[in-house]
């Protein structure tokens, strides 16, 4: 009896999933459907209420998270994620607002608003999926890949200088994770059919090893040395942890403090 | 106060409390204006790093229960029009000034120009269909920027208003009514059960009911063609369904929508069809004509999209010719001729932008049509 019964439990996720809309759109062996479950693992510990969660994407296959997510979900236009989700968190603060999306949707053509958002400290979490390549439409140069990697558009390696994404992020003022203000996380994750595939670096299980053996922890390590190299060593850890005033906070500090009483206070909880 | 102001104005009297935004010439002072007010009414002014972060920004804020509000010209037009699209999209409300300047490029910062008139139609890719107005003084900054939001908020659609330089700047004086004698229309609210939301079902009105994020629907939206339940399908059956809504929804409510005033139009021989600065320019160049024994009418648009079709088509077999002034190289003047269908010509009165035209230009042209 209780046999039947376990056979009968639903997938575990399937609460957090649109399950209307699987199978998702993702190869086999790609790790965006890894991410996804490591996410609802944290939501889940973390016992959030999910009705206050809401997830940005951008234009990409990790754009396409916000379609699988059984959440409040927008799914935008290219690189454009992270100042909807500046209005969306502004406009209403009681929102945990995430923007997942990917590497060239973050960093191509969104990193101007990676580093304003950044730098305005704006109270959301964004999680980049760096594959290291445009793979929605078949593995072009970003600017992530690293330096000799082949891409559709380099198809001689690359020879441009990647971005270092904890590096920039640190430089244009993120915050820590667990704290209120900009936090970002960097996932590097496998691209079986395009970058692995052009690489000639073997199917996922190849990759997985890859990543498995070559991650090094190294937590609070200056973010000055995480260069990714190819095929190289990759530094994984915690690098940032600092807490200061969210742009909503310095708002109502700043204006409170020269205006008065005046001052009508925003997005307080009172 | 002056045009761009009474452009603020309208905005927190509609009930905007979130405007992102980017410096602009000669738009500024709007947002100047909304940075300087929103501390003592409780709301948020953010400046974003560039137009494409303001108008995205607007859509999730829209999004997150706020009315939201942005001013611009012609450059920082041209950087929204990608989300233009995907606010026509995603049905979301939201509200964009453009006080024109002389284009293209850079062109003329800080001169008039009338010449985005078919960029807030046409701007962004793919069909769909948007409201534009067209104030012609600072209180009518202030009456259609109210409007604009109602507009929005009734048929989910990002309404324009399409200024320009000199009512911008000009500095006139604005009646603003008491509170309670504005009339608002708020968005239509879902109140039904969590789980049978579908935030693309059309209510009988054409337009369907929205939620705002964090209230437990769990739903989704997106750029993509989408179902009822704003889930992606792309193929032809439901880009017919979805894009033919969009146009539908405008389209079939343009006589609810449109709003015009007319002169002496029913004894006419020659319209003078204008709007913006250019109908009160006009104003010289009809008086002198009606002097010289021309019967001459005006009608000004108030809204310029959707096209007041209907209107055009019953007047074009009563007259010789309608008389076109604006400050670009034809832009409305095409609109009239279609709408005319041969039954009457459209006399365009070019202007380059800069400066607004001199009366006897279009004086010449009421005289050249009334032959």
């Amino acid at each position: 009896m209780k046999q039947t019964e376990h056979l009968e439990e639903k997938n575990p996720m399937e609460h957090f999933l649109r399950m209307d809309r699987i199978p998702h759109i993702w190869c086999p062996g790609c790790g965006i459907g890894t991410v996804v479950t490591s996410f609802a693992e944290a939501l889940r510990k973390s016992q959030i209420d999910l009705d206050k969660v809401v997830v940005v994407s951008g234009i990409g296959c990790t754009g396409r998270v916000a379609g699988y997510v059984k959440l409040d979900s927008f799914h935008t236009t290219h690189g454009r994620a992270i100042p909807f989700a500046t209005g969306l968190k502004l406009a209403h603060p009681d929102l945990k607002v995430i923007v997942f999306s990917g590497d060239g949707d973050i960093f191509g053509i969104g990193g101007n608003h990676f580093i304003h958002a950044a730098r305005r400290n704006m109270d959301i979490t964004v999680i980049c999926v760096n594959n290291f390549n445009y793979a929605m439409t078949g593995g072009q140069v970003a600017a992530t890949t690293p330096i000799t990697a082949n891409a559709s558009t380099a198809p001689f390696g690359n020879f441009e200088y990647p971005f270092s994404l904890p590096y920039l992020a640190e430089a244009a003022g993120a915050t820590a994770l667990a704290k209120r203000g900009f936090s970002f996380i960097e996932v590097i994750t496998p691209c079986v059919t395009l970058y692995a595939r052009r690489n000639r670096l073997g199917d996922g299980l190849n990759l997985l090893k890859y990543y498995y053996e070559k991650s090094e922890i190294q937590h609070g390590a200056d973010t000055r040395t995480l260069d990714i190299s190819y095929q190289g060593k990759l530094i994984v850890g915690k690098f940032i942890d600092i807490e200061k005033p969210t742009f909503l906070d310095a708002m109502n500090n700043h204006l409170g403090k020269v205006l008065g009483e005046k001052y009508r206070p925003y997005g307080v909880k009172t | 106060m002056d045009g761009d102001y009474a452009i603020a104005e309208g905005g927190l009297a509609a009930g905007c409390r979130f405007f992102a935004g980017y410096p602009i010439t000669p738009s500024t002072e709007t947002a100047e204006r909304f940075s300087s007010r929103i501390p003592f009414v409780g709301g948020v002014f953010v400046q974003m790093e560039d137009e494409l972060a303001s108008i995205a920004a607007m859509i999730g804020a829209s999004w997150g229960g706020k009315k939201a509000m942005t001013v611009t010209s012609g450059p920082g037009f041209s950087l929204m029009m990608e989300n233009i699209g995907l606010a026509c999209m995603m049905e979301t409300p939201l509200v964009i000034a453009n006080v024109q300047r002389g284009g293209p490029s850079t062109g003329l910062p800080t001169l008039t120009g009338q010449q985005d008139m078919m960029q807030a139609k046409w701007g962004s890719h793919g069909d769909y269909e948007i409201i534009a107005l067209s104030p012609d003084s600072p209180q009518g900054c202030f009456d259609l920027t109210i409007k604009a939001f109602n507009l929005s908020e009734l048929y989910r659609v990002p309404v324009f208003v399409m200024t320009d330089e000199c009512v911008g700047h000009m500095h006139e004086k604005v009646i603003i009514p008491p509170a309670e004698e504005i009339e608002l229309v708020e968005r239509k609210w879902y109140t039904g059960p969590k789980d049978k939301y579908l935030p693309y079902k059309n209510d009988k009105d054409g337009v369907p009911f929205m939620v705002r994020a964090g209230e437990g629907y769990r739903f989704h939206t997106t750029g993509l063609t989408h179902d009822q339940r704003g889930y992606p399908v792309i193929n032809a059956e439901c880009q017919d369904v979805c894009v033919r809504h969009l146009v539908d929804k405008i389209k079939n409510k343009a006589d609810k929508i449109i709003e015009f005033e007319e002169e002496e139009t029913d004894k006419a021989d020659v319209i003078v069809l204008s709007y913006g600065i250019t109908s009160r320019v006009s104003i010289r160049a009809v008086q002198k004509a009606r002097k010289a024994g021309i019967k001459v009418g005006t009608l000004r648009l108030i809204t310029v999209w959707p096209f007041p079709e209907r209107r055009i088509r019953e007047l074009a077999p009563k007259i010789k010719a309608f008389v076109v002034p604006e400050i670009n190289y034809g832009q409305v003047v095409y609109e009239v001729e279609r709408c005319a269908a041969g039954e009457a010509p459209a006399i365009h009165v070019p202007h380059c932008g800069g400066w607004v035209h001199d009366p006897e230009d279009i004086l010449k042209a009421i005289k050249e049509a009334a032959k």
